[in-house]
């Protein structure tokens, strides 16, 4: 891969991170599999590109936001006030957003090439010193770094202990007076406006925003989150919200790589996805069964050598007295212990 | 070091508790309609603990799902220190009542740390904010209760609950339960689910903690003898009623046999309790 590639890809990686780290909250910090993603994100980048095309770029980022969150707020509120199952309420609020989105964005898709995009202001600051793609990347890598900053510190504080709290022990954080349904509606408008502001920004960054996009972004997300948990993404919130960002940039070396080598076809991405998530999370089940059949073949060879063992001494018993079992007692121990 | 104030100090003659009529049937007007309470009636005045025992199915833990606000009651009040609150919800409850539960799992959340989760029971005391859960006072204070404790937790604040055992985790569940100084603490057969060992050392930590904090505290037990010796009143509870109320006094030189033979004479039947451990 050359130079630029990688640099491509790893710009890619940055601006779907917060996808990733939105994931991150509503899978692994509220336990939920929240399939809203797919309509925020969508939402995000409609909202996004339509107040672009008006002129107001950065209005369009800061929307985008906002959108993502309602829709995060109307999923809780169904989940939480209307008692429906988390992925049917997820699935509700997908598919509603779907005819919302063709609204707001107008069409099927809509360009931004001559739209004013969020950056111009820092192209035009950087003009001679960074190219337009290096200003984009250090525009993206710092508000990514400082969005992950103030969610960290937000995870350490009582609420946020409050928000860790209800997706690991509800009963106990009920019992601790704390309001798990508003934690749960607060956590998942937080995901969703961070996925809204993914779309948001992929919106100017590509260039267009397109109505089919948004399909496949929960697992493209969890994906990304679960890569980051091979870096030690379970270690604690803050491990976990920076290796989600590591994830999202391996994801897309990893996807730019099968690419490049012509391994697969852009048409198999979505396959490619679901695949990883499928694998990494079948991985714990089917290493302990691995171990388990492996243990119960270690305890049957011992089991048997024990009937052995046993056989002979019932043989030997017959013609001296003192062949007694005891001698097979060790490998009695030995058994046990393999069979655990 | 533990807070020797009462949290109704001022005002020793209300009770802390005060159950009145308390009914509640399940399923009614079904085959299966079970009456649960059928008026219960109890008084706890601050600093008192009573020990709650009872045949199966006699309503004790009916009676605590009322007073915590798990249930609503079909009838009766539920006050707590002065205020009615039969009809608030659970985790608004929570603020003046805590509760632990039989299962060691129910009671801390595991992918949290020790600290972690003490820090958000204390935190109630306050009020959820923004400000950061682990401030260097909180958490020197955070140690130096986890050392009283004497399970030696203060050396594995930051290990994650999950990876302590059944007796750790109640030990930090009553620490949890305690630092917030509760109007009323609920013990829901705290130490059913521990080995021997554990039981004995949970409950000499709940003699501790309850003693100290002067805590106004109701336990659920299955351990005849702990029912007489634990705290200064007995309760004994069949059909949904309070059949018999023994105080500190008349417990005095009461062996289990005389408290199964007061349950004869006031129910009219046998304890028939499967978990019932009969000390001799």
């Amino acid at each position: 891969m050359s130079p630029s590639v990688i640099f491509d890809a790893v710009m890619l990686g940055f601006e779907y991170s917060l996808l990733a780290v939105g994931i991150y909250i509503s899978f692994r910090i509220l336990d939920m599999a929240d399939l809203t993603v797919d309509g925020s994100f969508c939402l995000g980048m409609a909202v996004s590109a339509t107040c672009a095309v008006a002129g107001h770029p950065v209005l369009g980022l800061v929307l985008g936001c906002v959108a993502g969150a309602a829709a995060g707020c109307v999923t809780g509120l169904l989940i939480t006030r209307a008692k429906i199952n988390p992925l049917l309420a997820g699935i509700i609020s997908m598919t509603g957003l779907y005819s919302v989105n063709i609204y707001v964005l107008g069409g099927p898709n809509v360009s931004l090439l001559d739209a004013p995009k969020a950056y111009d202001t820092f192209v035009t600051l950087a003009k001679g010193v960074l190219k337009v793609s290096q200003v984009k990347m250090v525009f993206i890598v710092v508000l990514v770094a400082a969005i992950v900053a103030v969610l960290a510190a937000f995870l350490h504080t009582e609420s946020g202990l409050a928000m860790r709290a209800t997706g690991d022990n509800e009963d106990m954080c009920r019992a601790s007076s704390i309001n798990t349904n508003l934690m749960k509606v607060v956590g998942l408008a937080v995901a969703n406006c961070l996925v809204g502001l993914t779309g948001a920004l992929l919106a100017q960054y590509q260039g267009y925003a397109d109505m089919g996009s948004g399909t496949g972004m929960v697992m493209v997300g969890l994906a990304s989150v679960i890569i980051g948990e091979l870096f030690g993404g379970r270690r604690g919130v803050t491990a976990g919200l920076v290796c989600s960002v590591v994830g999202s940039v391996v994801y897309r070396l990893i996807i730019q790589s099968a690419l490049m080598v012509n391994f697969i076809d852009s048409n198999a991405l979505k396959l490619i996805s679901a695949c990883i998530v499928a694998v990494f999370m079948g991985a714990p089940a089917v290493r302990d069964a691995i171990r388990s059949s492996k243990q119960k073949k270690v305890a049957r060879e011992k089991a048997e050598a024990y009937e052995l063992a046993l056989a002979s001494a019932a043989t030997a018993g017959s013609t001296t007295a003192a062949g007694s079992p005891a001698g097979a007692a060790p490998s009695d121990d030995a058994t046990t212990e393999g069979g655990r | 070091m533990t807070s020797q104030t009462s949290p109704t100090t001022s005002t020793d003659t209300m009770p802390t508790l005060q159950v009145l009529g308390l009914t509640k049937t399940f399923n009614p007007g079904t085959p299966v309609e079970h009456h649960a309470l059928n008026g219960i009636d109890v008084t706890l005045m601050p600093g008192e603990f009573a020990c709650v025992v009872g045949s199966n199915g006699a309503g004790k833990s009916t009676m605590f799902n009322a007073i915590a606000g798990s249930i609503i009651p079909d009838g009766g009040l539920v006050r707590i220190a002065g205020e009615n609150v039969t009809f608030k919800p659970d985790f608004k409850r929570a603020r003046t009542l805590s509760r632990v539960f039989q299962d060691p799992l129910k009671g801390t959340a595991p992918n949290l740390t020790v600290a972690e989760n003490v820090a958000l029971a204390y935190g109630r005391s306050t009020k959820s904010s923004l400000a950061f859960a682990m401030r260097r006072e909180r958490r020197e204070m955070i140690h130096d209760r986890l050392a009283s404790l004497g399970f030696g937790l203060e050396e594995r604040m930051d290990t994650k609950v999950g990876t302590l055992s059944g007796g750790q985790r109640q030990a930090v569940t009553l620490l949890m339960a305690t630092i917030g100084n509760p109007s009323l603490l609920l013990l829901d057969e705290h130490t059913a689910a521990l080995d021997p060992e554990a039981t004995r050392r949970i409950l000499d930590l709940t003699d501790k903690i309850v003693s100290a904090g002067r805590i106004t505290t109701m336990m659920i037990t299955h351990n005849l003898g702990d029912a007489l010796s634990m705290g200064d009143r007995t309760l004994v509870m069949d059909d949904g009623r309070i059949v018999a109320d023994v105080s500190a006094d008349e417990r005095r030189g009461m062996g289990v046999d005389d408290l199964l033979a007061l349950f004869r004479a006031n129910a009219g039947h046998d304890l028939d309790d499967d978990k019932v451990l009969l000390e001799k």
